[in-house]
Formats: structure tokens, sequence, C-alpha cells
């Protein structure tokens, strides 16, 4: 238990240093930015406590937000996927594997149902998250042509970094 | 009052959930309406350290591409400075000058953090207060306006770049003086649009747009770009023109911060104004 404690720290700090000082600099286009830092949140276990689970949300929000000079927005954002987390859990897995205690990483759910997992998630916080920064309807169809393309990215690079952890 | 708190307990989760996404939204409204949210942003120390390593590092890729940059800026100054020696031959009064102080002071920076695919996008640079950087100066580089400054601590600051839709400058037209407002559209890093010129004046493909010393904070003529493309709204007065911005903000490596010496003194004068 400790020994996971310690791991989703580094997780935690490896993801934001990863999103704030690399992803944030990808940019094609102008119109794509892939946010990756979730995967903290998506690989928390399935037993986390409900009040763990929206603290340390938004505590990755927040830290995000410092960085981007975007106060509340991804804090929103990511609290909101920690609210929908149990929901989304429910929908693509079966009781058994969520009541055993597992991580909902790729190798314990299958790559089919953790595709669903991760591309349910990634269009909830980008949702939130691009029209939340838009701060209106208006350009309803631009900024959802951003958030798409943004999340494509996501997608992709959150399976790429599961396959490449989870190899062997 | 029991049942109450027995309802809050079971339904803690979301609870916490409409909480915590109040806190998010109160921070968003507030920084919407006032953007000097103090605690919240990038000049506070620990995250202007982060970038600052991170920026040290990334520096040696872009080595050359700095070099030509100060070589190229070398090469006009020098210009200028021979064309002063050149008129001060013609006109040798030796006219000491005691009464003016320099109007503009000018602090090179490092930008440590910089973004261009938001809808506002801040830049964050390696001075602070400590050497003299403070709020509401102006931001340049070789190639044009870049921003202004909005948050300072010790050792570093942010602000607001020009690609954020809440940053608006006065802008000219070199050409015939008509000014502006200029505003980015939030669409591309490179471009911007000039507002509020009115459609009875003669505008060109590639006219130069700089900025037009109506501000406190820009001194006049500082390159902002040149008109790219041009039309008229129908049932407006006014063009609506799109500027193809000068600097690069991709690649924005150093640039000068402004200090305007008279900026107090400009800005009470001007509200004196306001109550008559």
């Amino acid at each position: 238990m400790i020994k996971d404690f310690g791991k989703y720290i580094i997780m935690f700090v490896v993801l934001v240093l990863a999103q704030v000082l690399i992803l944030n600099n990808i940019q094609f286009s102008g119109l794509i930015n892939p946010y990756i830092y979730i995967l903290f949140i998506l690989l928390l276990p399935f037993t986390i406590p409900g009040y763990l689970l929206l603290g340390l949300s938004f505590l990755l929000g927040i830290s995000i937000d410092i960085f981007t000079n975007t106060p509340g927005i991804h804090a929103g954002a990511t609290v909101l996927l920690g609210f929908m987390r149990p929901g989304i859990a429910q929908l693509i897995s079966s009781r058994e594997i969520i009541e055993k205690g597992n991580t909902p990483n790729i190798t314990q759910l299958g790559f089919a149902s953790f595709l669903k997992y991760t591309v349910l998630s990634v269009l909830v916080h980008h949702l939130f998250l691009f029209y939340a920064e838009a701060f209106s309807f208006g350009g309803f169809f631009e900024t959802l042509l951003r958030c798409t393309l943004s999340s494509i990215f996501s997608i992709v690079i959150i399976l790429a970094s599961q396959f490449i952890i989870f190899k062997n | 009052m029991r049942s109450l708190f027995r309802f809050l307990v079971r339904n803690y989760f979301l609870m916490m959930f409409l909480v915590l996404e109040a806190i998010s939204l109160v921070l968003m409204i507030s920084f919407n309406n006032y953007q000097r949210v103090t605690f919240f942003n990038s000049s506070n120390n620990i995250v202007g350290t982060v970038y600052e390593k991170f920026s040290n590092m990334d520096d040696y890729f872009s080595l050359g591409r700095t070099n030509a940059r100060l070589a190229a800026e070398n090469a006009s100054l020098h210009k200028q400075l021979q064309s002063r020696i050149m008129n001060q031959e013609k006109y040798p009064i030796n006219r000491p000058d005691t009464v003016d102080a320099p109007a503009y002071i000018f602090t090179s920076a490092k930008v440590i953090s910089n973004s261009v695919n938001k809808q506002f996008n801040y830049i964050s640079l390696n001075k602070g207060s400590r050497q003299g950087i403070k709020p509401d100066m102006g931001i340049i580089s070789p190639e044009g306006v870049v921003g202004v400054i909005t948050n300072v601590s010790a050792n570093y600051s942010t602000g607001l770049s020009l690609l954020n839709k809440r940053f608006s400058i006065p802008a000219k037209i070199t050409k015939n003086n008509y000014f502006g407002a200029l505003v980015w559209d939030g669409e591309h890093y490179n471009t911007a649009d000039l507002k509020e010129i009115p459609f009875h004046i003669i505008v060109n493909v590639g006219d130069t747009v700089v900025t037009s010393g109506y501000s406190t904070i820009f001194p006049e003529g500082i390159m902002i770009g040149t008109i790219k493309k041009f039309d008229v709204e129908s049932g407006t007065n006014f063009y609506n023109i799109k500027v193809e911005l000068s600097t690069n903000f991709k690649t924005l490596k150093y640039v000068e911060v402004v200090q305007n010496t008279k900026h107090a003194e400009l800005i009470k004068l001007q509200s004196n104004n306001v109550g008559e």
C-alpha cells in the first residue's frame, strides 16, 4: 500500500511536468494540444474512496492551472472527470473486476475495454475544458474541432504510453 | 437537522463534487472579470524556477537562430547610429540634454514560458521586481510587439501575450497615420485583427502597422506587422483588416521590457479629464 502511494506521487509529478514542459509546447497548427495528465485519474485503483478520488482530481487540475495561468479551468474539468469515473468504470467493465480492487490498466481490462474507458474519459474532460476555455458557445464548431482533434491526440498518446509501460 | 446531516453524509460524493466544481467556477469567473489573481499564476517562485530550469536546457537547441537574430539587430542599430553621426556632422550643435530624462528604459529578459495555442496566451520572463520590472510595462522583441507585464514576483514576471483575446493595443497604419485597435483573432498565432479603421481611407495589402504612441505602455512606431488582407463588412463603416504579425511567437527567446519613465505622470494628467 505504501509502495503504491509512492508510485502515485511520482506518477503525479511526472505527468504534471510532462504536460506543462513538453506537451503544452507541442503545437501542430495552433489547434491541437493533447492533455494526457488525466492518465493519473484513469489509473487510480477502482476501490479508491470517493473523497480521495475527487480531492486528488482537484489537486491535479489546480496544479496544471497554476502552471498555465488558467485558474479553475483544468480543476473544473478534472473534478468533473473524477465524478464521472465510477459511472464510466461501471459502463465498461463487469462488477467482478471492479470489486476485486484492480487498477484500471490495459492488462487488467483488455484493450477493447481500456480503449472505451479512455475515449469516454478524455471526451468528458476535453469537452468541459475547451468550452470553459472559450467561455462561450460562440464559435461552437471551431471549439468542437479543436476539442476533437486534441482528444484524438490525447487518446493515442495515453494508449501508446500504456503499451510502452505494460509491454511485458 | 439530523436528517439533513444524514442526507449529506449519504450523498457526500455528490456534495463534494458540487463544492469543488463551484470553487473552480468561482476561480474561473473571478479570473475573467479581473485578471490579476495574484496567487494562481506562473510568476510565483516555484513555478518560475521549474520553467527557467527547463528553458535553460532548451536554449542549446536554438543557439543558431538566436545568434542570427542578434546579428540582424546589431546591423540595424549600426545603421541608425551611422545616420545619427552623419546628422551631427551636418548640424554640429552641442546641446547637452539636461531637461529630458530618457522617456523609455529597456531591460532585456529571457522568455521562460510561452504558448500560442490557447485562446488566452501568457508569457513568463526571468526578470522581476528586483530587476526593476513592474506591472503595465510593455514587452517587445527585435521583430515587434510581444505583450504587456501583468504580474511580478521578486525574480520572475508574467504577462499577457499579444496572442490573448483580452489584450488590445492602439495601432496605426504608418502610411496615413490612421489609428485603430489591434486585437488577436484567437485563430492563428501569426494574424490579428485591426479594428476601427474607417473605410473611406485607402489601405493596401502590405501596409505597415505600428504602435500609435497613444498608449502609455509602448513607444511610438514599434513594429506590429503588415496588412495581410482586408474587406468591408456590409452594414458597417469599418474595415475588417487582418494583420500578419511580425513577431514569431513560436520561436521567441529574448525580449526587452519597456519602461515609460513618464507613465505615472501621464496617467495622473489624463485622469484629470475624466471628471469633467
